[in-house]
Parts: structure tokens; sequence; C-alpha cells
């Protein structure tokens, strides 16, 4: 197992190094020069403070030059500047690395849960009427626009009904109390998991089907094994390992999905800072941001091998 | 002497685009105890379908439709739930055809086998792990320790059909319904396994209904045998008399299209045309269309006629054109 | 194309698919004809009505009529979507069709660069860019929207590609003088054609739900033109007085994804009846 882990280990590694190539090239090969946007609209610069400027971001040197001197920077922890909040990039990534992680891992951990019990429960009762609505409400949260949903519930519970606070979480270090961190929590995490619990449902739910339809299935009826037997021993446990690799492909879409959610909500996440970033064209912020989502969707992926490893026994041989 | 298993007019429906069909039609077998009985036909004739009704495992959406299925005795079509689980794996257990996708590949061959003990109340813990570690010495795997604890993609193909039969024996059924065992595996492992199933049978007195394609198999194994053709029994007797003088054109073609070793060479005579889908059935005798020896008879569906001894055919023209 | 047309609306998803898909065109297409001009801002002291006669889905807070815009910002959308997602098979698919026939390093290379970019999550790439370039035309939205795709269609042409590679007829057909570029192009199409219409369909909805994020994040489609996501940013200022205003926006966007997930779903069982 120790070998493989390695090699997955520096496939990782090697992955995330080309993610930075191409997102830097995608920042550096752009049109129009970045100089420029930083300025805005004042034209009437003079030469020298294009010039320092350009100098002091670096965009004077050759492009291999660039790409070495931020790789040597990444080395030391340097993710460079932002150019709007003038701080280190690292500085404002981290400070915003914990609430990301509280709506993320809630969410995901819900959709996980949740989202394989409906799937299973959808397989058994394949083409029944519990099979239909239920995927039914999974086309319907996979259609459904978070940022929408987002308002939509904010507006219900949270002015009308007046029942959650929307927004105003500004306390990433919850001195407020778990309390009022959950009850901050409550209304992005349930918009996000229900935007995206959709795409889980969906695929857990052909996992399971497949999983059903195996011919040890009917082996173990045949065992006399009841139902609940069949499904939740022989079905589901060696669908497990199939239904944790789908991580690696429904993680992409929370992370995408925090951002909109993140900015409804004004939750202090990773995914709000990326979006006012763009807005405000601070690309450094926004490099950094992409290649933490880079690297999360690759620990993900890895987790999910791991995990996999761990329960298929044919994978370990 | 009731025997052990008695299928009487088994009939198993499947919904299709004109309402429904029947695969397996009116189907009728008889099997003591101690006796192996083989089921022939091709792909398609709905033998596979008879096996699984047996034990009530038709998968959705069909259904059985109609007939008997008694088990000394016992009506096992109108059993239900608890009753029904209790009789599975423990009175009748079934092998199938390819034990690699047969097997749940994530567990052990000790647990899977020492599941059936436990769901039947037989043995639990180290008691069943011993019995488990018996049975694989009874089937002939070598080093039953390790196996034990072996997954199914560790062992070759024959292996694997051992540690199935193993597991069927493990509820110490009186009837064993094998699924085309040997298809999937080499021919001399073939020959292990029949060897294997035909000591146990006399060992253990359990009666055995053989599910094969081919013909050598039935040979030298099964006291009985039953021929398929489009959801029914077409001809059935002691496989003495069957082979000896096969009365169904269709069993005729099916001899002679298997090539012999001995004897003069002579060419390989195939049936003409395909067998017809469960959907499309012709409205008389439904070997009819394919048959050179069908005349205006024909047009009539006929039953099964004795032909000699316990030897019946399910063809007018059966007893003139008995060889 | 008919029958196949009859075999989705056989299908309960099918027909919903191209219910959906179908009054959301009719939507789209009569809209201009139909409803008032979504540009002209009416009596602004009167401020959002709610849905009424005059404006059946109401007007937002400068007055415009609420179904106009929607009618509009649906077209955009869907002209996004379908160019997107064209633009993706096409670049992906020439890359696939490179990457499988060429083999060897090229291939390699190709293939590190798809599992590259689906490593990033596309709304990032997205964001990285509209940060990066200086202005972004529709045009070249739709471009790069498209191009962020490009990886899963490469994927399925190549492994198409290989599969025909190894097929024995490609064999035959070589053996009596056939170049194997012109077997390929002539059976990879048939062949490849239905999975790739079946992502096509499920990635419109990707597209469109991306399309419409980034306009409510203030990026992607810019005022004047419409766009859903754009309608919806607008309305949160007065979500708790005029939330008709965000309302029915989404309602269009749920409806057009529903139709083509619905489409693609549908397709798939009809293409390959495993499925399902």
């Amino acid at each position: 197992m120790r070998p493989w882990l390695l090699r997955r280990l520096a496939q990782t590694a090697a992955t995330l190094l080309l993610a930075l190539v191409l997102l830097f090239l995608l920042v550096r090969l752009a049109p129009g020069d970045p100089v420029a946007t930083m300025l805005g609209e004042d034209r009437a610069a003079a030469p020298e403070e294009v010039a320092r400027l350009r100098a002091q971001l670096g965009l004077d040197r050759p492009l291999p030059a660039q790409f070495a001197g931020y790789v040597a920077g990444l080395a030391r922890g340097d993710l460079g500047t932002s150019i709007r909040y003038q701080r280190p990039v690292r500085e404002l990534l981290a400070s915003r690395l914990g609430p990301t992680l509280l709506l993320g891992g809630t969410v995901l951990l819900v959709n996980f849960t949740v989202g394989t019990w409906l799937g299973v429960v959808q397989a058994t009762r394949r083409g029944r009427a519990a099979d239909r609505w239920l995927s039914a409400a999974a086309v319907t949260s996979y259609a459904m626009p978070s940022f929408w949903l987002g308002l939509a519930l904010a507006w219900l519970v949270g002015l009308r009904w007046r029942l959650l606070p929307v927004g105003g979480f500004t306390d990433p270090l919850g001195e407020g109390g778990a309390a009022d961190v959950a009850r901050h929590l409550v209304l992005p995490a349930l918009t996000l998991s229900l935007a995206s619990i959709g795409a889980v449902m969906r695929q857990q739910r052909s996992a399971a089907i497949e999983a059903l339809g195996a011919p040890f299935i009917v082996t173990a009826r045949a065992k006399g094994l009841g139902e609940r037997a069949v499904t939740w021993r022989h079905a589901w446990r060696s669908a497990l390992g199939p239904m944790l690799t789908l991580l690696g492909l429904w993680l992409p879409l929370v992370v995408t999905g925090a951002v909109f959610v993140e900015a409804v909500f004004a939750w202090p996440g990773i995914g709000q800072l990326a979006a006012q970033a763009a807005a405000a064209r601070d690309y450094p912020l926004v490099l950094g941001a992409s290649l933490l989502a880079a690297a999360a969707v690759l620990v993900g992926s890895l987790v999910a091998d791991v995990g996999q490893a761990l329960l298929d026994p044919r994978v370990r041989a | 002497m009731t025997p052990l298993l008695d299928v009487r007019d088994l009939r198993v429906a499947f919904p299709g685009p004109a309402g429904p069909c029947h695969p397996v039609d009116g189907v009728s077998l008889a099997l003591d105890r101690g006796e192996t009985l083989a089921l022939v036909g091709e792909s398609g004739c709905g033998k596979s379908l008879t096996s699984l009704a047996l034990l009530r495992l038709v998968p959705p959406p069909g259904r059985i439709a109609g007939g008997h299925v008694r088990l000394d005795g016992a009506d096992l079509a109108t059993l239900e739930g608890e009753v029904l689980r209790a009789i599975r794996g423990r009175r009748i257990a079934m092998i199938f055809q390819d034990p690699m996708t047969s097997l749940n590949p994530v567990f052990t061959i000790g647990r899977q086998v020492m599941e059936v003990m436990e769901v039947h109340g037989l043995a639990r813990g180290a008691a069943a792990r011993a019995r488990a570690r018996e049975l694989l010495v009874e089937v002939g795997i070598p080093d039953p320790d390790a196996r034990l604890d072996a997954y199914p993609h560790q062992l070759s193909g024959g292996m694997r059909q051992r540690a199935m039969i193993a597991m069927a024996l493990a509820g110490e059924p009186e009837l064993l319904v094998a699924d085309e065992p040997t298809t999937a595996l080499d021919v001399t492992v073939q020959a292990q396994i029949l060897e294997l199933l035909d000591r146990l049978r006399h060992e253990r007195r359990m009666g055995i209904l053989l599910i094969t394609h081919d013909l050598g198999v039935v040979a030298g194994r099964a006291d009985r045998v039953a021929v398929m053709y489009a959801g029914q029994v077409v001809e059935s007797g002691t496989t003495a008399e069957v082979f000896a003088a096969p009365a169904h054109p269709y069993t005729q073609g099916l001899f002679a299209s298997v090539p012999r070793i001995h004897g003069p060479r002579r060419p390989l005579v195939p049936i003409p045309g395909t067998v017809p889908p469960p959907t499309d059935w012709p409205a008389g005798c439904r070997f009819a269309p394919r048959c050179d020896r069908r005349a205006a008879a024909c047009d009539a569906p006929p039953a099964l006629r004795p032909v000699a001894g316990t030897h019946e055919a399910r063809c007018w023209l059966a007893p003139e054109v008995a060889r | 194309m008919t029958s196949l047309l009859a075999a989705l609306w056989r299908t309960r998803d099918g027909r919903a698919g191209l219910v959906l898909l179908g009054v959301a065109l009719a939507v789209a297409a009569a809209g201009p004809a139909l409803l008032p001009d979504p540009r002209a801002m009416g009596d602004l002291a009167a401020g959002a009505q709610p849905p009424g006669a005059a404006h059946w889905l109401g007007t937002d807070q400068l007055s415009r009529d609420v179904a106009a815009r929607v009618a509009g910002g649906m077209r955009v959308s869907l002209l996004i979507g379908v160019l997107s997602v064209a633009t993706a098979a096409l670049a992906g698919g020439a890359a696939g069709l490179v990457a499988g026939y060429a083999g060897g390093a090229t291939d390699a290379v190709l293939m590190r660069l798809a599992d590259t970019t689906m490593v990033v999550p596309r709304l990032f790439i997205l964001l990285l860019v509209l940060a990066a370039w200086d202005r972004v035309p529709l045009a070249a939205l739709v471009l790069v929207l498209g191009l962020s795709g490009w990886a899963a269609p490469a994927r399925l042409v190549r492994a198409e590609v290989l599969r025909l590679r190894g097929a024995e007829f490609v064999a035959a057909a070589r053996a009596l003088g056939a170049p194997l570029g012109r077997i390929l192009l002539r059976h990879l199409l048939p062949n490849a054609a239905g999975p790739l219409i079946v992502a096509a369909s499920l990635g419109v909805g990707d597209v469109i739900l991306l399309e419409a994020g980034l306009s409510f994040l203030g990026l992607g489609v810019r005022p004047p033109t419409p766009s859903l996501g754009g309608m919806i940013l607008d309305a949160r200022e007065v979500l708790a007085t005029a939330p008709w205003a965000s309302l029915f926006p989404g309602l269009a966007l749920v409806a057009i994804v529903l139709g083509t997930t619905l489409l693609g779903d549908a397709l798939r069982t009809a293409l390959d009846p495993r499925e399902a």
C-alpha cells in the first residue's frame, strides 16, 4: 500500500504544479495590460509610475523568469500581494480558511450521508413512486441556481419569518460562541446543500443500481438473506468504494457553489473573497484562491482513492 | 414416494410490448433424492429462469404466473417472507455460472461461507469458521486456512467454483440447483467439478438439478434429462432412454450437431433458423418452423406424449420418428 | 431524427424536457412580439409593481416589464449555452481526435492537460480570466466558457477513437488499403455522436448556470444586454418589497436547466437502454 500511496501523492503534487502553470499562463497571456487595468481609467498616469508598477509586479521580466519567481515565492509560502488590499495573498486566504472549511465541511458531510442514503433508497425502490419523486427532487436540485435559492431562503426564513440571520457573520474566529456561529451557518449550509445534493443523489443512485444488479446479489438472496441484509450488507458495501470515488466528481460542485452562497449570505469565506477579487480585477488574489480550490479538489480525489483502496480489496492487489 | 422436487405447469410471465409473454410456459419436472436431473437447452429457452423460479428469484418485472413448485410436498409458490427465506440456502441451495461475479468481491471466502450458517442459525463464530474450513476441505480446496481469509479475486476459476459449492453446502441442502456450473471453466476443471458434484450427491443424498447447454456434461452425470425449447419441455426421460433414441426433432438436431471423435466422419448438421423470442412464439408446435419433418398436424400445439418407459416427447410424429 | 424525438416523447423525462425547452424557446422567440419593450422604463415614481394586467410578471424598481426582460434574458442564456457547448464540443472533439490518432507523446501531453483543466473548478478559471483580462465582450465570454469545458468532450472522443482503432473492421479496411485517418473520421462521428449529444445536453445546463452566476456576481454578461443572473442581482436590493423581480428570472433559469437536463437524461436512456 505504501509505495502506491507515495506514487499517488507525487502524482497529486505534479498535477497541482501543472495547474499552477495553466493558471499562471491564463493570467499572463491575457490581452490588455494589467497595470493599465489596475490604474483604472486614470490614463494620465506618468510613464515612470507605470514603469515602477510594472517593475514592482515583476512584469518587465521574461515570462519564464516571472514564473520561476512565482514558484520560488510559492516554496516560501508567498503567493503574491493582493492589489486591492495591499496585503499578502496568503494572509488573506488564511484568514478566510476557517469559515470556508466550516461551511464546506458541513455541506460535504450532509451531502454524502443524506445523498448516499437517498440514492440507495431510490435504487431499492427503483421505478416506484418514491424513486420518481426523489428523482424529480434530485434533478430540480441539480437545476437550481444556488444564489437564487439562497435569496429565496433568505427572503423567506430571514426576512419574512425572521427566524435566522441573513449575513452579518463577521466573526471568523467564532468568539461570539458556537451558538451564534451555528445560527449564521444554517442558511448558507442549507442552501449549498440543497443546491448540490441533487448531483450526489443522481450519482449514488446509479452506483447503487449497478451494485444491486450484480450477480452476487442474486447469490445473496439465494442464500436466504433478507432484503435489508442484501441491500445494506452486500450491495452497499460493495458500492461504497465506487461511491467514494464519486466524491471527486461533486466536490468541485460544492467548491463552486460555495462562491455564490458565500456572496449571497456574506459568509466570510474564500469563495466570497474570490468573487470580490474578480470584480476588483485583483488577479493575484484570484490566482491564489484558484490554486486553493484546485488543491481542495485534488485532496478530495486523493482521500476518495485512499478510501476506496481501504474498502475494496481488488484495488489493493 | 413423493419426489423431492415436483414442478407442475410452471409459468413465468414478463410484461411485453403486446401483453405479457411467458418465457417459461408450462414446465413440469420431477426429481428424487440422490438423483441428478439435467435441464438442457440453448440460451433463451427458459432453463435459467426455471431454476430461478424454484427459489422465487425471478428478476422483476418478471413473476411466477402459474403452476406449482413442491418441495417434499410443500408448495413453495405460496410461501412468503421468513418462511421462504428459511428454505433458500437451507433446503434448496443454488450455484451459478460465473463465480467471479456471483461471489461478493469485498468479502472473504470464509465470510461468505459462514454467512449461510449464521443466517440459518446453524453455527456462529469459531464453530462456523471450523465448519467452513471442513467444507473447503470437502470440496477439495487445498490450504483451507489461508483460503478462508482470501478474497474471490485471489483464487483461480476452479477454486472459486469450489468455494461457491462449499457455500451452497453450508446450509446442508436437500436440493442443489446448479446453473451452468462449468460453462465458465476450462475443460479439465469442468470434469473435476462435475466429479465433485457427483460425489457430494452420493454422500449427502442430495438431489441435483443441473442446468446446462452441453450434452457432454449430461452424458456421464445425469440420471434423467429434460430438454427445453422455447419455454417448454420438449423431451424428457432417463439419460439412457433419451440418448439411445431421441424422439423429438430438436433433440435429434442437437445430437447431430455435436462433433464426434470416434466413428465415421460426417458433416456437422446445424439446425437451421434461430430460437424464436418469447414475444413471438409460433401458434402451433414451436419448433415447427425449423423442423424438416413438419406436417399439417404441427399447426396444433402438441402435448407431451409417451414414447417408451418414462420417455416422453412433445411431438405429433414422435413414436414414428424415433430411430 | 423524428424517430429519436418520438422515442424521447415516450419517456416521462423526455416529455417533460421537450415541453420545458419548447416553452422556453417559444417565450424567448416570441417575446419581442408579444411583450412590451424590455428597456422601456415606465413611471419611475411608481416603483416596482406586482404582477398584474398591464405587466404579467410585474415590473422591477426601474419600472421595466419583468416578463419582457425575462424573455430577453432567456434568449441570451440559451444562445450562450448552445454556443459555448458547441465550442467545447468542437475544440475538445478535435483535441480528442488528435490525441487518439497520434498517440504517444501527443496523446500523453493532451491528456495531462485535460486532467489539469478538470482539476481547477471551471468557475475559478472563469473568475481568473475575467479578473485578468481587460474587457470581455460577449463573444469572448462565450469562447472562454466553451473552451473551459474542452476536457470532457476530448476524453469522450479520444476513447471512441481508441476503441475504433482496435476494432477488427478497421484492421480489415486498412488491409484493403484505406487510410487510417479517413476510416476513423467516417466511423467516428456516428459512434461518438450519441455520447457527445448526451454530454452536450447536460453541459448546456451547467454553462447556463455558470453564466447566470457570473452575471449575478457582476461579471459575465454586462448591461444593457439582458441576463437572468443580472436581473436577480438588480432585484436583490428590493428583495423585501418586490420579490417577484427575482422570482421569475430564477424560475426561468430553473425551467431551462431542468429542460436540458431531463432531455439529456432521456437521450441517454434512448441511446443506451441499459441506463436508468
